[in-house]
């Protein structure tokens, strides 16, 4: 009697259903494999208040209902509430995708009476040591901790966002009890995507296949536990693209049901997209229908004329739509090759090669460059 | 799942018609179900007081053309298939 969301590409470009406004890219934290790009310290200017309102009525009336606040923290917008409260106005169904500093009661409680819908706070560990090692802070573990307990005791669904990697990976089973013990409706074990500063990092943090076959079996016993429990807790696991046979089907398809727009307005069919050796518009130029429908962005990895062999002519090419173009561009230079990723593509030696990189390389988790203003500038163009 | 049964939505979880998609449409956290006619129709209904005896006589007002006894099957099986899901409780 219902379907799942997802994609109608045979009736023609339908709208965007969801929207990510990464409202900065500032971020108290500085975990190591961050999706932000590597430049952000060159691209600190953040669209104002009213801008976002614009932004957020625009991308209403196309049809987009989910609405993320993310970033960077985006509780380091102080108007955060201001653009909750319009955003459940126009009728979004609103989540706060946060680390959970800058969170206290107070502002909870603020968030609920502006109409915010859920909040996700990420975990980085099951302890403190290693959540410091990860993201650079020492006091942020027992924060998210009290936090989490705050914002389950306001009545918020609760979804809890692990990302994993070697460094964490073989304490999942100690994760996903302390996830268990805080209540949470859901949690999100992402192995982590390897962009930007994952990207930069990826031989320190990309697991081993021991490691992710024992964390898949950890999670199967833990699903099973719950079951007899009776704890209706959902499991989402994550596989890294490296170890997949075939490519995610990322976004969903390039410009079909999601659009980013980054703090300094520029609209992005996924967060990762500014990587990519191409322009992209801002909400400052163009109105979002026309970068939407009409923009040489939006359309450019749309359908499948731009498909290279082997995907132009493999039945699963409207399952998988070729994979994703970032992780292309990142490991062959040319964002319009079958991702890698795929058992099938050409290129696939290279997750092969970084594979055999990762395992030999011997790094702590104290040795992967943080992710930070002082190590952007290194990776800023100008 | 009996006929004293009172169902309600998931805490959190929001049900809202879309006129760009011109349907109901369940909102959760980061996720969306689009809804058919029918299941958008029932879950309208399940206000947290009506029980499953009482929204499928609501149904039959409603849509008196449809025959009485398919109706409140397929409204139980929805129901059950919906709670199964997690888009429902009751008590």
């Amino acid at each position: 009697m219902s379907e799942k969301m997802n994609i109608r590409r045979d009736s023609g470009q339908g709208a965007p259903l969801w929207l990510l406004a990464e409202l900065t890219y500032r971020c108290p934290l500085q975990c190591a494999y961050c999706s932000n790009p590597l430049d952000l310290a060159a691209r600190q200017e953040e669209l104002s208040t009213e801008e976002w309102f614009d932004v957020m009525h625009q991308a209403r009336a196309l049809g987009a209902v989910q609405l993320g606040f993310s970033g960077g923290e985006p509780l380091v917008r102080r108007d955060l509430e201001a653009l909750v409260g319009e955003a459940r106005r126009l009728g979004f169904y609103t989540n706060l995708i946060t680390s959970g500093l800058g969170l206290d009661e107070a502002r909870i409680e603020a968030l609920r009476a502006a109409g915010l819908d859920h909040i996700q706070i990420s975990l980085q560990a099951a302890d403190a040591e290693v959540a410091a090692a990860v993201a650079g802070s020492p006091k942020a573990h027992a924060r998210k901790l009290a936090m989490a307990r705050a914002v389950k005791a306001a009545g918020y669904p609760m979804v809890l966002n692990v990302v994993l990697h070697r460094h964490n990976i073989d304490q999942l089973d100690a994760i996903i009890a302390l996830c268990a013990e805080l209540g949470a409706d859901a949690v999100e074990l992402a192995n982590c995507q390897l962009y930007g500063w994952a990207h930069l990092n990826r031989a320190g943090l990309l697991p081993s296949r021991e490691q992710l076959e024992a964390a898949e079996a950890t999670t199967e016993r833990w699903r099973e536990r719950l079951a007899a429990r009776g704890q209706d807790m959902r499991l989402l696991f994550v596989v890294p693209d490296y170890y997949a046979e075939r490519p995610k089907a990322c976004m969903g398809g390039w410009g079909a049901i999601f659009m980013t727009v980054a703090p300094d307005g520029t609209v992005l069919p996924c967060h990762s997209a500014r990587i990519l050796p191409m322009r992209f518009p801002t909400v400052r130029e163009h109105s979002l229908e026309a970068i939407w429908y009409q923009s040489t962005a939006f359309n450019r990895y749309r359908g499948d004329d731009w498909m290279p062999a082997p995907c132009r002519d493999c039945d699963e090419r409207h399952r998988d739509f070729g994979g994703c173009r970032c992780q292309a561009y990142l490991l062959t230079g040319d964002a319009g090759a079958t991702d890698p990723a795929c058992a099938l593509s050409p290129d696939h030696h290279l997750i092969l090669a970084a594979r055999e990189e990762a395992a030999a390389d011997t790094r702590s988790v104290h040795e992967l460059t943080p992710r930070n203003i002082h190590q952007s500038r290194v990776f800023c163009r100008e | 799942m009996n006929a004293a049964t009172v169902y309600r939505l998931r805490p959190g979880w929001r049900l809202q018609w879309e006129e760009a998609q011109q349907r109901h449409v369940l909102l959760y956290p980061e996720g969306m179900v689009q809804l058919n006619e029918s299941a958008g129709a029932i879950l309208t209904l399940l206000d947290g007081e009506r029980d499953v005896a009482a929204l499928i006589k609501e149904l039959n007002r409603r849509y008196p053309q449809a025959p009485a006894e398919e109706l409140a099957e397929d409204v139980e099986e929805f129901l059950q298939d919906a709670s199964n899901q997690g888009w429902i409780r009751h008590e």
